[in-house]
Order: structure tokens, then C-alpha cells, then sequence
């Protein structure tokens, strides 16, 4: 600006001083331009704070400015009346460059503006487009001081151009769409106080040149300036775009509003869940979206809650107006989404009319859905008949299934949530459950023992354990408790307690499943069961007693005869017959053993593993496997069993218990 | 999956079990076995001809009416077992407590005998 005062006293000099050039004040001008332009390239293009409004406001901010000091001068003028001061010609042009430069400097101002307002929303052409502009506007600036770039010709074909350019430039106007109606308004009014600013500095400027021009034949003319004109074109140009779009855009300005708010409230919606609100904020949103978004009069949402009841939810309408309006509509049997069953959208709007005592007349229902079932009717109420439209229809419909969406996020949020405490759960159970298996087996005098046991992910209710009764009897089990998880490894554990406390009581086995059965019936909830196989290992009598209770056979291999067999017998498991006649289902075995024979216990998790083509282990190949191996110790026919099943599914997962007690009597 | 479809024939109520039961499906089983008590039928059979596998949960359904049904004087036969299915049956002792057929005819005819 201090830059501009110098160029403006230069300038002044040049009626006086013939002696300087004449070309310098339009350098001078031509300079002033440049370095208002620069000025306000940092000041306005670089601020990122400013929003459209902001921008106008600059451009109406600089014009008061300038208008402001520009009728200072005028009244400074007026004072002096008509002292010989007033008329002289110097002081003349000297009010008038400084209107000139103010002039220059609110049009640069507004031109800054108007850029960065067009290229709100860039793309490479516009980009190019007004590169070229600017450039053509220094080509004009340039002219005006180079002779050879004042032929006619030259003239007219860049003027053609950059008039081109600023109409191609100015239908640029996304801007507008993006106020909403009071910045529309506010933009309306600082345009039209710009036009008279506009207006104002025209006249002034032009009054001054006649004035000056009548006196001196010396005086530079600036009014012809091209660069001038066409500045003060363009920013004319644009404004009365401007203007007029604005104009034309107020009365659908409404409806933009409108989709934004759509956009924000589905949003809202769409980030319920993250922001850990609950199922009923989602309805709370959604309910609220679709009546602003329709402007219904009224709204309910009829919810089936995650236990199967039916809540209803209401927006400017009672419960009982609601359920009056469902009652009607029910006894007209109109057939649409207010009966749970169907779930099309519906606008039921003809039927409301013959309900007496309601102040609404259109009534449109949208489903909700969460995993392809409806949970949920919502419901949109209308004072006047007709009040929806196809529009709103997609647009509710969309906030329904938003809200499904929203609905069912939170389900499965609150689903895995549920999901990790289970599992923390099973973790717990089985770390119990192993426990509850023993870590040292009974050893006998003539008899080796081998045991394993592991369970797939989910826990488990396979069970063995040893028991030494007297000198010469060990006691053996082998369990498996139906169903898995917690309360498997708490039936278990109850088989545990009745294992060590009935065994010690030397029981024949037959008598202790008996008890045991006993004991069990008011512990095990209906349809659950354990199966178990007792044995007493007797040495003074080479015999083995054992009684079996619905488990899976036992795998005898005799070394005389080289052969294996399963042990075929009658035996309900226990907690299958709860009365006094579970005697009459269960038996009392004996077997004599010999050295060499091998006895194999196994849970159904053995002989039910699957191959990869679904085919089970089956009792067949438990049998040839084992007998492969029958002159090994048992925790060596444990492992190459244990290694067969391994191979035999094709995968280190186990999707059920594997449970073995092997048994080998000595030479 | 199971699937079980239901018909009368003659008073007595057949269910028909197709598939597989394990514990998450056994839940139906019990269900239908529910309704039929619930229906009033004292002649229930079940066909588990197209039955390819039952866990010990499907087992313990079984298991678990026996008490009721005698309670309430209803008789129930299963006809067409696999040999698969029958071995787990008689594995586990439920053969003993429950009345296995392998024909349907014969199911019949045990019910019949039993309701008289």
C-alpha cells in the first residue's frame, strides 16, 4: 500500500515535470496492480478459514473501506468549497488516482474472491481455464505499455478471448449450493451493497477524468485503460451471476437443506453403535430422522424385542391413539406391515379416513429389519390426506434398513462380547476338568497301566480315574459324561466324588453302578446321562469284575488265543431309569485274565472320529490297530494309537474327546 | 440338520426324523416329540429309517420321555433303524428301555399289542 502512495505521487508529478517520461506512471500503475494483487493472493487465497460468506464479506469490507475514504475525500473537497485549491488541477488529480487505486484495490479484492469461489470445486480444466485467464489479463496488462501490442487486431482477438474466458469462468457457481438459506440472504445483500460500491467508484472516477480532461490535454487518461475495463467487467460479471443464481436458488435452497440433513442423520444412525448407545437410542434416531425428514405430524415404532415382546415407541402420538389406529386397521383387515406378517411397505392412507375421532388422515409403514426377519413396524402419520409422496417413501425406507443394519451390528457387538465371556468360561471349566483327571495312575503287581485324555476346544466330559481297594484289588473307570462344556465338567466332577467315595466300600460292580445310578438321578437334568464302565482288577484271584453302564465296549485281547474281541453285555447308562429298577438293566460281569492280555478302554470320541469323507474310526480298525501293537507296553500302544487317529482324520484339530486306558498284564 | 415330518396314520402319530441329530438339532426332536404328547396322542412311532446319526444329546431326548410316557400311559415304538443307529441304542442300554422294531408293520403291531 505504501508501494501504491509512491506510485500515486509519481504519477502526480507528471503534469508538472514534463521532463519525466511518459510512459512511467502507467509502469507505476501497472506496478500498483501487481503488487495489489500479490497482496491479496497471500491475504485471502491462503486462508483456509474463510467459507463463502467470509469471502463476501471481504469483498463488501474492502468496498466500504474504499468508499468510506473515498467520500472522505470528496467531503474534504466539499469543505474547501471553492477555494482556488479545489479547481486546481494537480489537487484534482490527485483525488482522483487516489480513487483510481482504490478502485484497483477493492476490484483486486473481489477478483481474489471470485477466484477462489470458482475453483471451490477444482478440476484440471478449470484449473487450466483460469490460469489462461489470468495470464490473458497480464497480456492486457502488459499492452497497454508496449506499443506493438496495441494493433487493432491483436486488440479485439485477446479482448474476444478473455471475454470467452470470464463467461466460461463465471458459470462456475457450485458454491452457491453449499449456503444454506441465511448465508444465502447475507450473500444476497453483500453483492448488492458491492454493485453500489461498484457503481459508486464508476461514476466517481469518471467525473474525475472529465473534469481533469477539460483542464489538460497533458492528463493521462486511465478510463481507456483496457485492463481496467476488463477487471471491473469480470468482477461485475460474476457478481450478477452471482446474484442471480443466489437469487433463483432461494426458493429450493429448503430442499437442500433437507438432503443434508438426510445425510447427517444418516450418519447418526450408521455410528450409533460405535458410540456404545443402546438399541433404543437407534429407534430414538431413527424415529426422530424419518418424521423431520417427511415432516410427519406423528410416528410410532412397534419393536419385537430381543425377548420375543412387542415394545412400542411413540413420537407426538399416545400409545393408546396408536394402538386405536392399529385396532382399526386390524378390524378393516387391511392386509399390509402393520400386520407382523407381511413386509412391504405400504401407504395406507385410504383407510385412515373412515377412523373417527383422529386428526390424521395419511398413514405410511415401513418394516425393519435385523437379519432378514422383521423385527419391527415403523409407522408415519399425516394430518393431511395424500402427505406422502414417492420420495419420502425411499427415503424412510432407507432409514429402516440403516437402522436394521444399525440394529444388527449391535446384536453381533453384543453377541461376541457374550461370546468371549463363554469362552473365558470354558477356559476356566476346562482347566477344572483337567483337574479333576488323576496325574498318577495305580500301579499294580501284575499289570502296567497307560491313560490319555484330551479334549477338543469346547470342554469335554470324558473322565478315568484308579482306585486301590485292598491289597489285592485296584479299582479302574472309565466315564463320559453326555453334552460338553460347564455342566459336563461339573457332572464330572460329581462322578468323581461318587467314584472315590463308592469304591472304597470294596462294592461288587454291579452294586456300585447301582448306587451310583442312585446317587445321580436328582443331579443329572433331563436328557443327560453318563455312561461308565467299573472294574475291579483282582490279582489273588486273576479276575476281572466289571460292570458296564451304557458305555462303549471293552477291547479284550487274550494271548493265548491271539485274538481280540469286544466285551458284548446289557447296561443302561446311569440317570437313564431313574427308579428302583435300574437293577434289572445293568449286569454283573467277570473274566479271567492271563499274562499278556491286554485291555483296552475307550470313550466314543475314539471310534467316532471322522475322515476327511465323513467315514468313522469305527470299533473294525480300533480293534486291528491295537492288535497290531499287543506286544508293546501300553503307553507305547497308547502313542502309535493316539498317531493312527491322527492320520486318520488328516488333522491336528479333534472335534471331540479322545479318552484311552490301556491295560497290559504281566508275564 | 434333522427335519421331521409328521402324519397320522390309524391314531397313532408318526414321526418321521431325516438326517442327522446332534445336540444343536436334538432341540427340534425334543419339540416334536413335545407337540405330539401336547396333541394328546397315546400311539406315537417313530420312523428312523432316513436317521444317518444321533449323538448322545438325541439319545437323552429318547431317554428323557420314558418316565413321562409311562406316566401318562403313552406308547411309543421306533421302527427302521441303521445299524449304525441301533448299535448306539443298544450301546448305551436305551435298546432295553425303549421298543425298537425294524419294520414298520411290526412297530404297528407292537403298538398295537401294547395299547390293548
Amino acid at each position: 500500500m505504501l508501494f501504491s502512495d509512491v506510485t500515486l505521487l509519481f504519477s502526480d508529478l507528471k503534469g508538472l515535470t514534463p521532463d519525466i517520461p511518459l510512459w512511467l506512471p502507467k509502469v507505476m500503475l501497472d506496478l500498483y496492480v501487481v503488487s495489489i494483487f500479490y497482496y491479496y493472493k497471500f491475504k485471502i487465497e491462503h486462508d483456509e478459514s474463510l467459507n463463502f460468506t467470509d469471502l463476501l464479506w471481504r469483498v463488501f469490507a474492502t468496498g466500504l473501506v474504499a468508499t468510506v475514504l473515498s467520500l472522505a475525500l470528496w467531503m474534504l473537497d466539499f469543505l474547501l468549497g471553492s477555494t482556488k485549491l479545489s479547481s486546481n488541477i494537480f489537487f484534482i488529480d490527485v483525488e482522483y488516482l487516489v480513487n483510481l487505486g482504490l478502485l484497483i484495490s477493492f476490484l483486486m479484492a473481489a477478483f481474489t474472491c471470485w477466484k477462489r469461489l470458482i475453483l471451490y470445486q477444482k478440476s484440471k480444466w478449470l484449473i487450466r481455464g483460469w490460469a489462461l485467464f489470468e495470464f490473458a489479463l497480464l497480456l492486457v496488462l502488459l499492452s497497454a505499455n508496449i506499443q506493438w501490442f496495441q494493433q487493432e487486431w491483436l486488440l479485439t482477438l485477446v479482448s474476444i478471448l478473455t471475454g470467452l474466458l470470464a463467461l466460461v469462468l463465471s458459470a462456475n457457481m457450485k458454491w452457491v449450493a453449499y449456503l444454506n438459506f441465511r448465508q444465502k440472504w447475507t450473500s444476497l445483500l453483500l453483492l448488492l451493497l458491492s454493485f453500489f460500491y461498484l457503481g459508486y467508484f464508476f461514476y466517481t472516477t469518471n467525473r474525475f477524468s472529465e473534469e481533469i480532461a477539460l483542464q489538460s490535454d497533458a492528463f493521462l487518461e486511465f478510463r481507456s485503460h483496457v485492463f481496467n475495463i476488463y477487471l471491473f467487467s469480470f468482477v461485475m460479471l460474476y457478481s450478477i451471476f452471482s446474484f442471480l443464481v443466489i437469487l433463483f436458488n432461494l426458493p429450493t435452497s429448503s430442499v437442500f437443506e433437507q438432503k443434508l440433513e438426510e445425510v447427517v442423520n444418516f450418519q447418526r444412525i450408521s455410528q450409533s453403535v460405535q458410540t456404545e448407545q443402546n438399541e433404543e437410542s437407534v429407534y430414538e434416531i431413527l424415529l426422530e430422522s424419518s418424521v423431520s425428514s417427511v415432516f410427519a405430524d406423528a410416528a410410532w415404532l412397534e419393536i419385537k424385542g430381543e425377548h420375543e415382546q412387542y415394545r412400542l415407541q411413540t413420537h407426538q402420538i399416545s400409545e393408546s391413539d396408536a394402538k386405536r389406529i392399529q385396532e382399526h386397521l386390524n378390524g378393516r383387515n387391511v392386509k399390509g406391515v402393520l400386520d407382523q406378517s407381511s413386509d412391504r411397505t405400504r401407504n395406507l392412507s385410504t383407510h385412515l379416513a373412515s377412523l373417527k375421532g383422529t386428526r390424521f388422515r395419511s398413514l405410511m409403514a415401513f418394516p425393519v429389519h435385523v437379519k432378514g426377519e422383521k423385527i419391527g413396524t415403523l409407522a408415519l402419520l399425516k394430518e393431511l390426506p395424500d402427505g406422502f409422496n414417492k420420495e419420502m417413501t425411499q427415503i424412510v425406507s432407507a432409514f429402516a434398513n440403516q437402522a436394521g443394519i444399525s440394529i444388527e451390528n449391535f446384536r453381533l457387538l453384543k453377541e461376541a462380547i457374550q461370546n468371549e465371556r463363554y469362552k473365558e468360561e470354558l477356559k476356566i471349566a476346562k482347566t477344572v476338568q483337567k483337574s479333576l483327571l488323576p496325574n498318577k495312575l495305580e500301579a499294580g503287581q501284575d499289570f502296567e497301566i497307560a491313560a490319555f485324555s484330551e479334549s477338543a476346544d469346547e470342554v469335554g466330559g470324558d473322565y478315568y480315574d484308579t482306585l486301590r481297594i485292598t491289597d489285592h484289588q485296584v479299582g479302574l473307570i472309565i466315564a463320559d459324561v453326555s453334552g460338553k462344556g460347564t455342566t459336563a465338567a461339573f457332572h464330572m466332577s460329581q462322578m468323581k466324588g461318587i467314584f472315590h467315595s463308592l469304591a472304597q466300600q470294596s462294592l461288587d460292580p454291579k452294586d456300585f453302578m447301582i448306587r451310583a445310578n442312585q446317587a445321580l438321578r436328582y443331579c443329572l437334568e433331563r436328557g443327560s446321562f453318563i455312561s461308565a464302565t467299573y472294574f475291579v482288577l483282582d490279582n489273588k484271584e486273576r479276575k476281572i469284575h466289571y460292570s458296564r453302564a451304557g458305555h462303549c465296549p471293552v477291547l479284550f485281547y487274550h494271548a493265548d488265543t491271539r485274538t481280540a474281541e469286544y466285551l458284548v453285555d446289557k447296561g443302561a447308562a446311569l440317570g437313564m431309569v431313574k427308579g428302583k429298577d435300574y437293577c434289572n438293566y445293568v449286569e454283573a460281569r467277570c473274566i479271567d485274565y492271563k499274562p499278556g492280555d491286554v485291555m483296552v478302554l475307550f470313550t466314543d470320541g475314539i471310534t467316532e472320529a471322522k475322515d476327511q469323507k465323513g467315514e468313522e474310526f469305527g470299533l473294525d480298525l480300533l480293534r486291528e490297530t491295537m492288535t497290531e501293537v499287543v506286544s508293546k507296553t501300553p503307553k507305547e500302544m497308547q502313542e502309535h494309537l493316539i498317531r493312527k487317529l491322527y492320520t486318520y482324520t488328516g488333522t491336528e484339530e479333534i472335534d471331540d474327546d479322545y479318552t484311552t486306558m490301556i491295560v497290559k498284564f504281566r508275564q | 440338520m434333522v427335519q421331521i415330518k409328521r402324519l397320522q396314520e390309524d391314531g397313532a402319530d408318526i414321526l418321521a426324523v431325516v438326517g442327522e441329530i446332534d445336540a444343536s438339532s436334538s432341540i427340534e426332536l425334543d419339540l416334536a416329540i413335545a407337540k405330539s404328547v401336547g396333541e394328546g396322542f397315546k400311539k406315537i412311532l417313530v420312523d428312523c429309517s432316513a436317521l444317518e446319526y444321533i449323538s448322545s444329546a438325541g439319545l437323552g431326548v429318547f431317554m428323557s420321555y420314558i418316565e413321562e410316557f409311562r406316566d401318562k400311559g403313552i406308547n411309543m415304538v421306533m421302527f427302521g433303524m441303521k445299524e449304525k443307529v441301533i448299535n448306539t441304542f443298544q450301546i448305551l442300554g436305551l435298546a432295553d428301555l425303549l421298543h425298537i422294531r425294524e419294520s414298520k408293520q411290526d412297530a404297528k403291531k407292537l403298538l398295537h399289542e401294547l395299547s390293548a
